[in-house]
C-alpha cells in the first residue's frame, strides 16, 4: 500500500513539473513568434498609468537610489540571493524530514 | 508586481501604510509569542516565509506578453494566519524595495495590504470553503494558494484604479496589465503548493495540524463568545 502511495507522489511530482514546464515553454515560443518581450507587468503599468492620465507620470521620489538604476547583471545577482535563500531553507526542511522518515525505517 | 516607487500620490502612501502597519506589528508579536511558546514552530515558520522569498523572486512570463511573479503567501497564511503573513510579507517587499528597488518603500504600505493581508485572508476563506468540501489537502491547498496569489493582483490593479482616474477604463487597463497577466501564474503556483502538500502528507502531515487547530480554536472561542488573542 505504501509503496503504491509512493509511486502515486512520484507521478504527481513529475506531471506538476512537466505541466508547468509546458506551459512556460509554450508561453515563451508564443511569445516569440508575436514579437512579446515579456516586460514586467510592473513596467507595463507604468505605460497604463501615463495612458489614463493623458501625460507622462513621473515618480514623485525614486527611492533610497535616487536616480541609479541597478545594472542588469547585479540585479540578475541579487534575485539569485533572494530565491536562494528561500531555496536553502525549503531544501534544509524536505531533507531533514526525509532523512527522519527514513532513520524511523 | 508590485506598485513601483513614486507612483501612489503621498495620501494614498500613507493611508495604506496606516492601515497595514497594525496588522505587521501584531503578526511580529505573534511569531515572537509563538517561537518563545512553541519552539518547535521555528522551521515551519521559516518555512513559510522561505516560500514567500523564493517565490516572490520567480519572474515567469505570462500569456499577456509580460512577466509577473507568485506571491507565495497561501501557505503561510494557511498555516498562521493573516497578521504574520503580513509581516513575512513585509521582510520581503523590504528587500526588494531596498535591494532591487522593486516595489518600493513608500508603496510598501499599499503592496503589504494587497500581497499580505487581502490576499491571505480570501486565501484562508478558500481553505475553510475548500476543507469542508474535501478531505484532501493538496487540493485544499491548491485553491487557497491560487486565490491569495491572483486577489493580491487584483488588489493591486484597484489600487492603481484608486489613484488614477478611478474610472472603469482605468480599472479594465489595470486588471487587464496586473491580474490577467497572473492568472497562469496563479495556476503555477496552486500546482508547486499542491505538489509540496502530496510531500507533506506522507513526510509530515502533522503540519498542517497547525492550520485545524488554529480554526478549531477560534471555531471553540467563537462558540464560546470568548476572545481567542
Amino acid at each position: 500500500m505504501k509503496e503504491v502511495s509512493r509511486v502515486n507522489n512520484k507521478i504527481i511530482y513529475v506531471a506538476g513539473f512537466v505541466i508547468i514546464a509546458i506551459a512556460v515553454i509554450g508561453t515563451l515560443a508564443w511569445g516569440s513568434a508575436n514579437g512579446k518581450n515579456f516586460d514586467g507587468a510592473d513596467d507595463n503599468a507604468k505605460d497604463a498609468a501615463n495612458r489614463i492620465s493623458g501625460k507622462v507620470v513621473e515618480p514623485w521620489t525614486n527611492g533610497i537610489w535616487g536616480d541609479y538604476k541597478l545594472p542588469s547583471e547585479t540585479e540578475s545577482l541579487l534575485f539569485a540571493f533572494q530565491s536562494a535563500i528561500g531555496a536553502m531553507v525549503i531544501g534544509y526542511f524536505i531533507g531533514r524530514h526525509v532523512t527522519k522518515k527514513r532513520e524511523m525505517k | 508586481m508590485h506598485i513601483m516607487e513614486g507612483y501612489l500620490d503621498i495620501w494614498w502612501c500613507v493611508l495604506w501604510f496606516v492601515i497595514t502597519a497594525p496588522f505587521v506589528l501584531l503578526g511580529a508579536n505573534k511569531i515572537i509569542n509563538l517561537i518563545r511558546e512553541h519552539p518547535d514552530h521555528k522551521m515551519t515558520i521559516a518555512l513559510s516565509g522561505a516560500f514567500i522569498f523564493l517565490l516572490s523572486s520567480l519572474k515567469i512570463p505570462s500569456v499577456t506578453g509580460s512577466s509577473s511573479h507568485p506571491t507565495g503567501t497561501g501557505f503561510a497564511a494557511v498555516l498562521y494566519g493573516v497578521c504574520v503573513t503580513s509581516f513575512l510579507s513585509s521582510i520581503v517587499l523590504i528587500f526588494q524595495a531596498l535591494l532591487l528597488a522593486h516595489g518600493g518603500l513608500t508603496t510598501l504600505g499599499a503592496n503589504v495590504f494587497s500581497a499580505g493581508i487581502v490576499g491571505p485572508t480570501l486565501g484562508i476563506g478558500v481553505w475553510i470553503l475548500v476543507r469542508k468540501l474535501t478531505n484532501k489537502i493538496p487540493i485544499c491547498l491548491f485553491f487557497a494558494t491560487f486565490t491569495a496569489d491572483l486577489s493580491a493582483y487584483i488588489v493591486t490593479s484597484i489600487q492603481m484604479t484608486l489613484n488614477y482616474g478611478q474610472s472603469i477604463d482605468a480599472f479594465v487597463e489595470f486588471m487587464t496589465n496586473y491580474s490577467l497577466t497572473q492568472i497562469p501564474i496563479a495556476v503555477i503556483e496552486g500546482i508547486l503548493f499542491f505538489m509540496f502538500a502530496t510531500f507533506l502528507m506522507s513526510n509530515n502531515p502533522e503540519i498542517f495540524d497547525i492550520a485545524e487547530n488554529i480554526y478549531k480554536k477560534r471555531n471553540s472561542c467563537n462558540e464560546r463568545g470568548v476572545s481567542c488573542e
